[in-house]
């Protein structure tokens, strides 16, 4: 769990849920103990200033090119795209995306809905979206796992997770249980 | 699909958001920047910065639409901006702008006597300032998604931000502590909905987070602050009227980030040079005093 800014007790609180132990990394050396690594929601621009303040940003895709499994969600999926639209803010870039920011509107615009997401079951998924992004284009080996009216809001790339909303937040297990799988190679 | 804009959730979801991160007051487009390239997590657009508000004394309104949405253009980070204590006149312009977060605010001059804005009737989520839990409850009630310890505004004096943070935490332990049977005195005492009461005796924290504000000036009060148990520290006058507020800004960013390891702490305050003025609050008329204003 990255835990430079955001909300990371509500992702620890759905790990918990899910029996999955975690560690909060805040350094370097913390890093090299995990096996899959979430960014949680928070300020994209304020966590990439301080992972590239620390070197973490480095360290990260070093890790990730050995296999480790990252999942972002809202600023986490900003942070793993590769192109975010009209911005060079420090990102980690590990994805093949281009993320559109705050392209909902503002925070007056920010809402929640059930979210159709076939892998994860018949039961929709409640997803709150907050000053969220989307993902205006998706690479070659990305897979689209949710969109709303025609906006691409999950999707995968082989063991990166991106949602652009924040299933944490109301204790939705089943996006964070397919990362778990993903991490354990079962999926 | 259908969507519900502007929910409960949503509204205490972007605070969730801001936390273990410093939020700081901006007058200008410039310095907006600043402080976003320093790590900020929102900035507080405003026209004059607490302690020059205190020094001007007069009336002090909401600040310029113009100014605000110049802010909202520069910067990718949520804007907040402060209305007066109970003008709904004044938050309905800030909602028409469009700002992310609006701060009922004691710094400027109450209109009301009487009543706080009646939150829930907005789309836009609002912080508001507290002395103590009573206040903070009454506070969310009202539909406040985000609360912050007052501190004194503008004095550059940690001491007040110390007393409120303790007194919320303190006032929340004894809660915990109760039987269940006793929690409707307590909620008289306090003068404060019950369901907040209960809410706190089942979770022992607030039911939104809690930030710190008011005399916070350098890395080490941001990091005693967020260890008494602040979730994120709004810096007002301390970065821009510190004598380098590049490095203020980006200093207090790394400390309230790493505010549980002191060696970090003292790291990024090695040679800053001069901290703003500051103000002994015991000397202060009790007219001066901004944290008196609302209850």
């Amino acid at each position: 769990m990255l835990d430079f800014q955001g909300d990371v007790r509500e992702h620890v609180a759905v790990l918990d849920a899910l029996k999955t132990p975690s560690v909060r990394v805040k350094r370097e050396e913390q890093l090299e103990t995990v096996a899959g690594l979430i960014i949680p929601g928070g300020e994209s621009t304020t966590i990439g200033n301080l992972l590239r303040h620390y070197g973490m940003d480095e360290a990260i895709r070093r890790r990730h090119a050995k296999g480790m499994a990252v999942f972002g969600t809202c600023a986490g999926l900003i942070l793993m795209a590769r192109e975010i639209q009209g911005s060079q803010q420090p990102r980690l870039g590990l994805m093949d995306i281009t993320a559109a920011r705050n392209a909902f509107g503002r925070q007056i615009q920010s809402f929640e809905t059930d979210l159709s997401v076939p892998t994860l079951g018949e039961a929709p998924l409640r997803a709150v979206f907050i000053r969220a992004p989307y993902v205006s284009r998706v690479g070659e080996g990305v897979e689209t796992l949710a969109t709303f009216r025609n906006r691409i809001v999950l999707v995968r790339q082989s063991n990166l997770l991106a949602a652009a909303f924040h299933p944490e937040l109301v204790g939705e297990t089943r996006a964070h249980r397919l990362f778990v799988d993903i991490v354990r190679g079962r999926a | 699909m259908l969507a519900e804009e502007s929910t409960w959730r949503t509204k205490v979801g972007l605070a969730e958001m801001l936390r273990g991160g410093v939020i700081m007051d901006v007058t200008n487009v410039e310095q907006a920047k600043i402080a976003e390239d320093a790590g900020a997590v929102s900035v507080m657009a405003l026209e004059r910065v607490p302690s020059d508000i205190r020094k001007d004394g007069g009336v002090a309104r909401m600040s310029d639409p113009d100014m605000i949405v110049r802010i909202m253009d520069a910067v990718s980070i949520p804007v907040m901006a402060k209305c007066r204590i109970g003008h709904f006149g004044e938050a309905q312009v800030l909602e028409a702008i469009g700002v992310d977060f609006i701060d009922e605010s004691e710094v400027l001059t109450p209109a009301d006597e009487e009543n706080h804005v009646d939150k829930h009737q907005f789309k836009v989520p609002f912080v508001c300032g507290c002395r103590n839990l009573g206040e903070a409850l009454r506070r969310i009630g009202e539909g406040a998604a985000m609360i912050r310890t007052k501190g004194e505004a503008g004095s550059g004096n940690v001491v007040e931000a110390v007393r409120h943070m303790r007194t919320v935490i303190k006032e929340m332990r004894a809660i915990q502590a109760l039987r269940s049977d006793e929690l409707m005195a307590v909620a008289k005492n306090l003068q404060a909905p019950y369901e907040q009461v209960s809410y706190i005796h089942e979770h022992g924290k607030l039911p939104v987070p809690n930030f710190s504000a008011g005399g916070i000036a350098t890395p080490a009060d941001a990091a005693m602050m967020m260890q008494l148990g602040a979730e994120t520290v709004f810096v007002g006058s301390g970065i821009f009227k510190s004598s380098d507020p590049v490095k203020y800004a980006r200093a207090i960013v790394l400390a309230t980030q790493h505010y549980e390891d002191p060696g970090e702490v003292a790291r990024v305050s090695k040679g800053l040079p001069k901290a703003m003025e500051g103000l002994d609050v015991r000397q202060m008329d009790e007219s001066e005093l901004m944290a008196t204003r609302g209850w």
